[in-house]
């Protein structure tokens, strides 16, 4: 009945917060209400706008650059830059653009995701499933050897990858991927596979499954959301990857990441701002096309993930 | 013994495992289990394990352009820190440290608990916030160098509103070049901890706020002396995340500023690239890594010894 007599704002904030426990009805324009979005409002203007930046300062001409401030969107919208960038921006010797580039980031990151999971989902079920003497042991160094700097490990795998050849190559840099990859995959795949009933496991042996079978035929399926987790921290983490592809590849073989920083930070030329920067939103879109569409499991994947340090 | 560790292999494969199991062999019952976990023991073992005692034993010798066992005792350490390069990065790192432990925590914690106010469309701000956080450090530090230029950026703007003595080029002033270098880091990676912190601040129990309002407590207080006491957890977990970060600072720098102006914004990690890769001076870039992974295991030892110490 006290509500009839009050505005409509005021009913919806109060069924917002029907409950309880609500403190009084609370109108939409209170003090704290323009405080909160005020700041929320302020803060996300500032996490946009170098994507804004990046985007506007990509669609203007040269001229225009050097004319107008690097915030006003452009006058005449031109996507010349964006060509330039992908098929004849220079780095070194090469002017084809950041499609060598991407192309090789694309043959790195498939074979690295695919390998780094098959191993590291298999190991984090015979883990979790099939312990055997001295297998924690080995778990524990992984799990320790994840915080090493990667630095002190870089030419030690330098050695290795010439004994065997690969020094170079692109299956050297998989390689390489899914060493690194392996100690947070592993401990994601473990505490999934342990978390498991464990009478659908002993119900499975029971029936005569064995390793492979039960892997195979029981653990897969039941656990895509884990394989997704990790396929999304897998494509970002090697997609972004610098030091590897610098020190693991050679220039015809760099991945996006260092060609793109080759492309801007080279001392020879007259700058050209507005490729540069459709050539770093080239780099960054897969990662964000996987970041938007991932949504939550992206959260739950940098929440296991950040433990990689 | 010999019966029972039959059985078992028997059970695991029951067809192709026959055969081996005529000679009972410790090692292959379980077979299939320890097939699947070599990439771990050699990943382990020989990458992890090896390859660091391999860097640690070869900074004591004087490798130049290929790595030799020619001991020089601690000759590339003294040398290491008389070098102004080294002092310059490690002094870089520890500012650089602190302002991102520091700030991270803060703006990390702040926008947790803006976002944990009941609002609306908090999806939507917190895509907004952690989204820098799926970009590379290489277009963060593209993107950032761009804002900062002071011929076009962020200075150029602000003085063609009328501001003409206006200055703001961290990236072109030695005295602040790791201050520039903190912007970009704090844009990209606070997305991240805000996060950790959300879920933590969403895993303390509702009655306790509903007993702070009734005790009149006042909100500030709330989360000062209850509800930030209650998160040590995740304040620890972060606290490693953040730091693990910190000492691999690399990428942000080289798309930034390569190092520069001068040797101004150099860091350890790029130290020891430079000194392997292209200074032909691999003992000095083992040594220098040798001293990167001490600085971790000084970090890491007294967090694990509590973390887990402790319990037992």
């Amino acid at each position: 009945m006290s509500m009839a007599n009050t505005n409509a704002p005021t009913i919806a904030a109060s069924q917002d917060n029907a409950g309880p426990y609500g403190p009084k009805p609370r109108r939409v324009f209170s003090r704290r209400n323009i405080f909160l979005y005020g700041t929320l409002f302020v803060i996300a203007a500032y996490y946009l706008l170098p994507l804004y930046v990046m985007v506007v300062t990509s669609l203007k001409g040269m001229p225009e650059i050097r004319l107008g401030n690097i915030f006003s969107p452009p006058l005449e919208i031109t996507f010349e830059p964006w060509v330039k960038a992908w098929s004849t921006a220079c780095t070194g010797l090469n002017c084809d653009g950041l499609s060598r580039g991407f192309w090789n980031s694309v043959r790195i990151t498939v074979p690295s995701v695919l390998l780094s999971i098959a191993i590291a989902s298999v190991n984090g079920y015979a883990l979790a499933n099939w312990r055997f003497k001295g297998a924690d042991t080995f778990f524990v160094i992984l799990i320790v050897g994840a915080f090493i700097p990667y630095q002190v490990m870089i030419y030690p795998i330098v050695i290795i990858l010439r004994e065997i050849g690969l020094y170079g190559s692109l299956s050297g840099l998989v390689i390489v991927h899914s060493i690194f990859g392996m100690p947070i995959l592993t401990l994601l795949f473990r505490n999934y596979f342990s978390s498991m009933p464990e009478e659908l496991f002993r119900a499975a042996r029971v029936d005569g499954a064995g390793f492979w079978g039960i892997f195979l035929r029981i653990m897969l399926p039941m656990s895509l959301p884990i394989f997704v987790v990790a396929i999304i921290l897998q494509v970002t983490g090697i997609w972004n990857d610098f030091l590897f592809g610098v020190v693991y590849t050679r220039p015809d073989t760099y991945p996006m990441t260092v060609q793109l920083n080759n492309i801007v930070n080279s001392v020879q030329g007259v700058k050209e701002y507005n490729v540069n920067m459709a050539a770093t939103i080239l780099t960054g879109l897969v990662p964000l096309i996987v970041y938007f569409i991932s949504g939550k499991l992206f959260v739950r994947g940098i929440a296991a993930g950040a433990v990689k340090g | 013994m010999h019966t029972q560790g039959r059985d078992r292999t028997a059970l695991t494969q029951p067809a192709d495992e026959m055969s081996k199991s005529e000679r009972p062999n410790p090692l292959f019952r379980n077979l299939n289990a320890k097939v699947a976990s070599i990439p771990m023991i050699l990943t382990a073992g020989v990458v992890f394990v090896g390859g660091t005692l391999w860097t640690v034993l070869y900074s004591f010798t004087n490798s130049k352009l290929l790595p030799r066992l020619n001991f020089v005792g601690l000759d590339q350490y003294y040398r290491l820190w008389v070098t102004p390069r080294w002092l310059i990065s490690i002094e870089n790192l520890l500012i650089y440290g602190a302002i991102s432990l520091v700030f991270s925590l803060v703006i990390g914690f702040l926008l947790a608990a803006l976002l944990d106010q009941k609002i609306r469309f908090e999806d939507t701000f917190r895509t907004i916030f952690l989204y820098p956080f799926a970009l590379s450090f290489i277009v963060t530090g593209l993107v950032w160098q761009w804002l900062l230029n002071p011929d076009f950026g962020i200075q150029h703007v602000v003085r063609g509103l009328g501001w003409e003595s206006f200055s703001f080029d961290p990236l072109y002033n030695s005295s602040i070049v790791i201050y520039g270098i903190s912007i970009a880091a704090l844009w990209q990676g606070t997305g991240l901890i805000m996060c950790l912190m959300l879920a933590g601040l969403r895993g303390i129990d509702e009655d306790i706020w509903k007993a702070a309002r009734v005790d009149g407590i006042p909100m500030w207080k709330t989360y000062l002396f209850i509800i930030i006491p209650m998160m040590r957890p995740v304040f620890i977990t972060t606290l490693v995340i953040i730091a693990s970060g910190i000492v691999k600072v690399y990428d942000l720098v080289v798309a930034q500023t390569s190092g520069g102006p001068g040797i101004a914004s150099e860091v350890p990690a790029k130290y020891v690239y430079d000194y392997m890769f292209f200074a032909q001076n691999l003992g000095q870039g083992f040594a220098a890594s040798t001293m990167m992974l001490l600085s971790v295991v000084i970090v890491i030892v007294p967090w694990a010894y509590l973390e887990f110490g402790r319990r037992k």
